[in-house]
């Protein structure tokens, strides 16, 4: 492969499942302690110390868990649909063996999603589920995720297994920004977002703070709980390679 | 990028336009079946079904709210500030139910014209502060509304 300048070298080096076993080796500690320090303080700050709504009270705070853990699955989802393709498309493993290890979390970080939103909205809107546009497209979502881990399940072989569910999730893209604009382009009973990246927040900053920290620690936790599943993927597959005979051996 | 993998590219690149341009299209034609609620202005136009089970969203009308002494029947105006409906509902209220505030209801019109509802959602917007916060806006009566555009899409 031509080794162009603009990208580091290391970033090839990712593509070999031997080189992505020690960069993430290396990474783990650094995100594992950032992962437990953001969501130590975010949680301590935004249940204990950021100020109650001036109409929900206490029961808003659950959104500290509710809104990271929404916009997560979506990262989660992208993420996996492009390691998905990249691994269509230049035929690179470790992409293949990320989006495999993407979907469960995913699918995990989807319930909690829509668990929250449902112990949430009894309190608020008076119901647990209502099927609107926003809550629809997100169990939609759910399902893309646990149509991917079949996929992987019902297939022995690793390759035909890693194709037909990047298709898969390749077509659940779509889903992505409809889950996004279906506050925008539809009555939805779900309120619009409050939190984005390119618009000020319609809370005050004492508010902000304590969900922005909660956000960067979930993703820590993502990047956590990817790597710990990645690196397992990787030995497992890369088995009888010396390497890996070598490491453990070594142990 | 060598042939092979410029078609595998350009064919990962069609399903997803192709897919995203199938979904859009059928998202269009059913445009109007994924709103969860009508607002007072589709209702007054005659776009809602008559004698079947609808939601009707708006904002609760100041002053409209009128309760029983007896039971827990309800009377109240919802509006989206061009059309208004009057609605009735016999039950528990949810916590975040007041005047001003954004209701989606469930239920049919009657032969009169009012909304018999027989479940009342609140529907809150995204602006969050503390109540002092609260409290000092609507002192200076800079309380962020929710725009019509909420109950109109």
């Amino acid at each position: 492969m031509a080794v162009s300048k603009w990208i580091p070298r290391w970033f090839y080096q990712l593509a070999s499942p031997r080189w992505c076993y020690d960069i993430t080796g290396k990474l783990l500690p650094v995100f594992l302690v950032a992962a437990a320090l953001l969501l130590l303080v975010g949680l301590v700050w935004a249940l204990a110390f950021a100020p109650p709504d001036y109409q929900q009270g206490n029961s808003f705070r659950i959104m500290y868990i509710h809104v990271p853990s929404a916009i997560l699955a979506q990262s989660c989802y992208m993420l996996m649909a492009v390691a998905g393709a990249v691994g269509l498309i230049w035929k690179i493993k470790v992409a293949d063996m990320v989006a495999f290890a993407c979907a469960p979390i995913g699918a995990s970080i989807a319930v909690m999603a829509l668990a929250t939103g449902a112990i949430w909205g009894k309190p608020t809107w008076g119901s647990w589920w209502v099927w609107d546009a926003r809550l629809t497209s997100m169990l939609i979502l759910l399902f893309l995720y646990l149509g991917v881990m079949a996929l992987y399940a019902a297939m022995d072989n690793e390759t035909m297994a890693a194709k037909a569910a990047s298709v898969l999730s390749l077509v659940g893209l779509v889903n992505i920004p409809i889950i996004k604009y279906s506050v925008e382009w539809w009555n939805t009973l779900h309120q619009p977002a409050t939190f984005s990246l390119t618009e000020k927040p319609s809370m005050p900053i004492e508010m902000w703070l304590p969900l922005l920290v909660m956000v960067l620690g979930f993703y820590c936790f993502f990047a956590v709980s990817l790597m710990l599943r990645l690196r397992n993927e990787i030995i497992r597959r890369e088995r009888r390679s010396g390497w890996v005979r070598e490491l453990i051996t070594s142990r | 990028m060598n042939p092979k993998r410029k078609k595998r590219l350009i064919l990962v690149l069609f399903l997803v336009f192709g897919v995203g341009v199938a979904v859009s299209l059928a998202l269009y034609a059913l445009n109007q079946n994924i709103n969860l609620f009508y607002s007072p202005q589709q209702m007054a136009k005659g776009e809602a079904p008559e004698n079947t089970r609808i939601r009707a969203g708006g904002m609760v009308v100041e002053g409209s709210v009128v309760r029983d002494q007896q039971s827990l029947h309800v009377q109240f105006d919802i509006t989206d500030y061009a059309e208004s409906v009057t609605v009735e509902y016999t039950g528990i209220l949810p916590d975040l139910f007041r005047e001003g505030q954004g209701i989606v209801a469930q239920g049919s019109m009657d032969a009169s014209g009012v909304f018999q509802a027989v479940e009342v959602l609140a529907k809150h917007d995204e602006n969050y502060m503390p109540p002092e916060v609260a409290y000092a806006l609507e002192k200076a009566g800079k309380m962020p509304v929710t725009p019509k555009e909420a109950f109109n899409k």
